[in-house]
């Protein structure tokens, strides 16, 4: 298990050394962001004083190895634009990312995986054909006109949401959270619909075709032959056997969320990290978008971590092969 | 027999297809005693798991039964719904499937699947219901049946989940079991381990058994009588003694002779030419006719249920005669209690 992790941890190391790596000269091939920062009037003198000062006339390895002893440092530079630490700026935004991913997930979860395997035990009823009709509206309809629409019903014509920003939020362990009030939730609950839309759609289908398998399995059978009932059948039996890839997708779907709810964030307006990542970009600020590639990067690789831990909790032959 | 605990008239299973109604079991008939052990036989096709899955109810669409009896202890339980049915699965009427690698759910614990079945038909708790599955693994000659409840079912070779599988099917003492070729998946040697333990089960609990396989040896060793099923119909019965010895159905016959065991080293094994015929297309009357030796001009109608001595059957216009000579053994072993 200790061995399993630390390999684990390796790998996790590797991917994202290789990653700053890329994203170093990526962002680097942009060109130089003195030309964006500075009044183009501004002196010859001053732009020089300006190049020295953050360093852009090093060589390029030279100014990764700065950046890459810096970072081990816990400093990941200073914003151009808003002139503070860039780590400061995205950690103040992380909790409305958050908050809002999660609550995303958890609408796609406690409807996608009650759907899905109602979906997959009768799949030639006409509400399994109605679920599965509304599953691919969910991953096919674009996600910016679903959000415009749920403002124009919801916010405009019906009036009982607003139609963006985050609302009041209250400090809980240093976190401004808006979950924590009913106004807040008010503001949460358009754009999480939204995000969760596309994840619910690919949940129920992802829950339907293993419970399909599942269900025509010889231990179904089997178990049905013992005289379980059907619901012992399914919460005993289906679930856990199809909570696999379930557990992956959700794993992904939540990295991905907190990386890139950026079309929805902008939609309802919601100062999280999406949008400023957006902001970033068209400014080049140059900082901000290496530090926020990086953190997604490490983000990614903790969940597929804790991903992988589950595994083994879920089936005990994965267990005896990351032992061996 | 007045002790019969399960009877079985006239089933009929159908699967309705694009290509129409498909007779998976046309009109079977049969019955078991207390702690006897009925061999249905048949190759691939032939009727004889869909049999087993009728008298569970477990038939699932587009499938159904559709019409005969199936008797338990003198009650018709075809017409059992839902729960009631539910009820009689697994207390009065267990299951053994043919594969023991797919039956036990791989990520759950014997002990946790074990549990669910106790508690399936019995109020009790926890602590209790993994008492009662202990002894079931103990019953059926599993050692150190404690540490067996907390493994998974990987941990254990595929006589030991075999062996499981029985063990839950026993745990609420049922009338009858229907094995479903238990032990086809299996080492000859371990299949000898389980026919005797099956033996000795029947004997000891009076629990029924029908065991539904191919294989002509594993009957002639273990059953005290035979159903041989040909295209979903039951062709000859009788005590497994006396059907090995002198088959009256020229399919049996075929069967019997085509068996290894019994066949002279060096020359050429005889078989039953011909293949089975799909159940969408079936020839009129008799459906052996065309693989029959014996066929004559009669058999292009349905053919007479013949009944002779010992309440044996053939479903054959020209059974063959009986012989008289020493009954022959398929295998050197049996697993029959002395009756």
């Amino acid at each position: 298990m200790i061995g399993f992790l630390i390999q684990r941890v390796l790998q996790a190391l590797m991917v994202v050394i290789a990653m700053s790596i890329i994203v170093f000269l990526g962002v680097y091939a942009i060109g130089n962001p003195i030309d964006v920062m500075i009044d183009p009037a501004s002196d010859q003198a001053l732009r020089e004083a300006l190049i020295q000062r953050y360093g852009f006339d090093r060589p390029l390895f030279e100014q990764y190895f700065i950046f890459m002893n810096n970072m081990l440092h816990g400093d990941l530079g200073e914003s151009f634009i808003y002139r503070l630490p860039v780590l400061n700026l995205i950690l103040s935004r992380l909790p409305a990312t958050l908050e809002l991913a999660l609550t995303a997930m958890l609408i796609a979860t406690c409807l996608g995986i009650p759907l899905g395997l109602w979906a997959g035990y009768k799949p030639d009823s006409l509400s399994a054909k109605a679920i599965m009709g509304f599953s691919v509206l969910g991953f096919s309809v674009p996600s910016f006109w679903v959000g415009l629409l749920l403002i124009m019903v919801f916010a405009v014509e019906l009036g009982w949401f607003p139609s963006g920003g985050r609302g009041p939020t209250t400090d809980v362990l240093g976190m401004n959270l808006s979950i924590t009030s009913l106004e807040g939730w008010s503001h949460i609950l358009l754009p999480a619909l939204n995000l969760a839309l596309f994840k619910l759609g690919l949940l129920i289908r992802l829950t339907r075709a293993g419970t399909v398998e599942v269900m025509s399995s010889d231990y179904v059978r089997f178990a049905r032959a013992q005289g379980l009932s059907e619901s012992k059948v399914v919460g005993l039996h289906v679930l856990k056997n199809i909570s696999i890839p379930i557990v992956t997708v959700f794993g992904l779907e939540l990295g991905s969320t907190l990386a890139f709810a950026v079309v929805t964030e902008t939609v309802f307006n919601w100062p999280g990290m999406g949008k400023l990542i957006i902001d970033s970009i068209t400014v080049l600020d140059r900082p901000v978008m290496v530090a926020y590639l990086i953190l997604v990067v490490f983000l990614f690789v903790m969940i597929n971590l804790v991903v992988d831990l589950i595994y083994g909790q879920l089936d005990p032959r994965i267990r005896v092969k990351a032992a061996s | 027999m007045s002790d019969t605990v399960l009877r079985i008239n006239n089933l009929q299973t159908q699967f309705q297809t694009r290509a129409g109604v498909l007779k998976a079991v046309d009109g079977v008939s049969f019955e078991v005693g207390r702690g006897r052990i009925l061999g249905l036989v048949g190759e691939s096709g032939s009727g004889k798991s869909v049999t087993g899955y009728s008298i569970l109810g477990l038939i699932e669409p587009p499938g159904k039964i559709a019409g005969g009896e199936v008797l338990l202890n003198g009650k018709d339980i075809t017409r059992l719904k839902g729960d009631a049915m539910r009820q009689v699965r697994g207390a009065q009427i267990a299951m053994v499937f043919q594969d023991p690698m797919m039956t036990l759910n791989p990520v759950l614990k014997i002990g946790t699947q074990m549990i669910a079945a106790v508690r399936a038909h019995a109020r009790v708790s926890r602590k209790a219901a993994r008492a009662k599955a202990r002894d079931a693994l103990a019953k059926v000659g599993i050692p150190s049946p404690d540490e067996r409840l907390e493994a998974y079912p990987h941990q254990l070779s595929g006589g030991m989940r075999q062996r499981v599988a029985i063990a839950i099917a026993l745990l609420h003492s049922p009338a009858v079991i229907i094995a479903d070729e238990p032990t086809t998946a299996l080492d000859v040697s371990i299949q000898g381990q389980i026919l005797a333990e099956v033996r000795r089960l029947a004997d000891e609990t009076g629990t029924a058994f029908v065991w539904v396989t191919h294989d002509l040896a594993v009957v002639s060793s273990l059953a005290d009588d035979i159903c041989v099923m040909y295209a979903g119909r039951v062709v000859e019965s009788g005590p497994a003694d006396a059907v090995i010895a002198s088959p009256r159905h020229p399919y049996t016959a075929g069967l019997l002779a085509s068996v290894p065991a019994e066949h002279e080293p060096g020359t050429k094994l005889p078989q039953v030419p011909g293949s089975t015929p799909s159940l969408a297309n079936l020839p009129q009357g008799c459906a052996f006719a065309p693989r029959c030796a014996k066929a004559g001009p009669a058999c292009t109608t349905t053919p007479p249920v013949q009944h002779f001595e010992d309440g044996r059957t053939a479903l054959c216009h020209y059974p063959i005669e009986p012989i008289s000579c020493q009954p022959l053994s398929l295998t050197s072993t049996t697993y029959r209690s002395a009756s």
